[in-house]
């Protein structure tokens, strides 16, 4: 244990995702040793991001207007929906640029054994999203592991009476990982060679 | 640094730094084991797909000074994987992967028999010959009992008196007799005392005959039983779909 505000940084730092207690020691040493101008703007920048950066409220995707950039972009398809799990997965199908679509952002994954079921996650308002027909195709690109994989299941099952067309990212995409490290090429080509899922 | 070869099943993996997990291994030897699995979020990771929830793995693993590695691990049985594509048995695995990690209190204390009857657990699941809840309701039932927490189904829960026995008291361990029941305890149906005692002993043809009310019925009482046994209840126990699988669809398991 260490004194007071040290302590506390660490501790905070701590809560961090994949930051055990280990890191969280070494980055709040790194943080006393920076400058006072390097410390300053890195506090700055976070309360910046909290002030300025919200939630589009349609997609949910990270965005500093109401709507998003991508939703407010009249040349993408509203015909089609890419659901990912996160933010960054938006960033890593925009990179293919195989996609013309639009992204529903769910907010995480199905986790029985973490307590994250579907209420948790941003299933209601993708359903809200299909209910007057302008879209005729999800395209479920959840990561390609056992919640992603699971989650797709449930979504399709939900999705595919509404009459729409259901399609998940050809295999290919290593599974067990993160569909933010797929490279730009292989993703594209599991993007491009997507099949529909039987349900 | 030590080697050492176990069979396992993976209970659990999150996220740790950029690209490694933590995973949680019921083995065979060696009881609870967290390890550390290096780059599998990587694309070109060797053993991602083995490394997922409800795998049966045959795994090599180097002994580290908080946790040990991850060296090398062959798939013995992609449960989890073939699970995946029918969303109430994944939900229904899941349970059973929380149980398992919660009724084995200390790492590294020996649960050959709980591994066991895990291994046999996923794979009635997969085979898809039974109710999906059933197979739960059964493993919940036999884990507790390994646990030291065997429900009392025939005698006096309490004073040992012979049954049958029509009360119910979770705190004191099963059925009670008429001098020992306690006020509020529940009176469930035979109907539901008789699968529970099916479940409990391996019965599946008697289970597999049940209606589907004395089904809901046995699992309510399963369900509290654990609850009361466990500090704080399974946190995927309200997850658990019962609803009909739609047919399942296999991820392919790298
Ligand atoms: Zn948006
Ligand atoms: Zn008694």
């Amino acid at each position: 244990m260490y004194e007071g505000a040290v302590q506390d940084l660490i501790d905070e730092l701590g809560r961090l995702p994949g930051i055990g207690p280990k890191s969280a020691q070494r980055i709040a040493f790194h943080v006393l040793q920076a400058s006072a101008t390097d410390v300053k703007r890195l506090a700055a920048v976070l309360v910046d991001v909290k002030d300025k950066v919200r939630f589009c409220k349609v997609c949910g995707n990270v965005s500093s207007a109401e709507l998003c950039r991508i939703c407010a972009d009249p040349r993408r398809d509203p015909a089609q929906i890419c659901v990912v799990e996160e933010p960054k997965d938006v960033v890593a199908v925009e990179r293919t640029r195989e996609f013309r679509g639009r992204y529903h952002v769910l907010g995480g994954a199905i986790s029985p054994i973490d307590g994250v079921g579907p209420d948790d996650l941003r299933i209601r308002e993708l359903l809200a999203r299909l209910a007057d027909g302008t879209v005729t195709e999800v395209i479920l690109a959840t990561d390609p592991n056992l919640e992603g994989e699971a989650t797709a299941t449930y979504l399709a099952r939900l999705v595919k009476p509404m009459g729409v067309h259901v399609t998940r990212p050809a295999s290919g995409l290593p599974v067990g990982g993160d569909l933010e490290y797929a490279d730009e090429v292989t993703l594209g080509r599991a993007f491009e060679g997507r099949r529909q899922i039987d349900v | 640094m030590g080697l050492y070869r176990d069979e396992a099943v993976v209970l659990r993996t999150c996220k740790l730094g950029e690209a490694d997990r933590i995973v949680t291994l019921l083995t065979r030897r060696h009881g609870r084991v967290r390890a550390v699995a290096k780059g599998v979020r990587r694309t070109r990771s060797r053993f991602g797909a083995r490394l997922e929830p409800a795998t049966h793995v045959d795994v090599q693993l180097a002994e580290g000074r908080s946790l040990d590695v991850v060296t090398q691990v062959e798939s013995l049985g992609p449960f989890g994987a073939r699970l995946a594509g029918d969303y109430p048995r994944h939900t229904v695995a899941s349970a059973m992967l929380e149980a398992a990690e919660r009724l084995t209190a200390e790492e590294r204390e020996p649960a050959l028999r709980l591994f066991l009857l895990l291994v046999g657990g996923l794979k009635a699941l997969t085979e898809g010959e039974h109710d999906p809840r059933l197979v739960l309701d059964a493993f919940l039932l036999r884990a507790l009992s390994l646990a030291g927490y065997a429900m009392s189904l025939d005698a006096c829960a309490r004073c040992g008196a012979p049954g049958p026995h029509r009360a119910f008291a979770i705190a004191a361990g099963g059925l009670a007799c008429p001098q020992c029941r306690p006020a509020g305890a529940a009176s469930p149906s035979p109907a539901a005392v008789f699968l529970l005692r099916d479940l409990l002993t391996g019965n599946w043809p008697g289970a597999d005959s049940t209606e589907v009310g004395t089904r809901r019925e046995a699992s309510g009482l399963v369900a509290a039983y654990l609850q009361w046994h466990l500090e704080r209840g399974l946190r995927s126990l309200p997850l658990v779909e019962r609803s009909p699988a739609p047919p399942a669809r296999v991820l392919d398991p790298a």
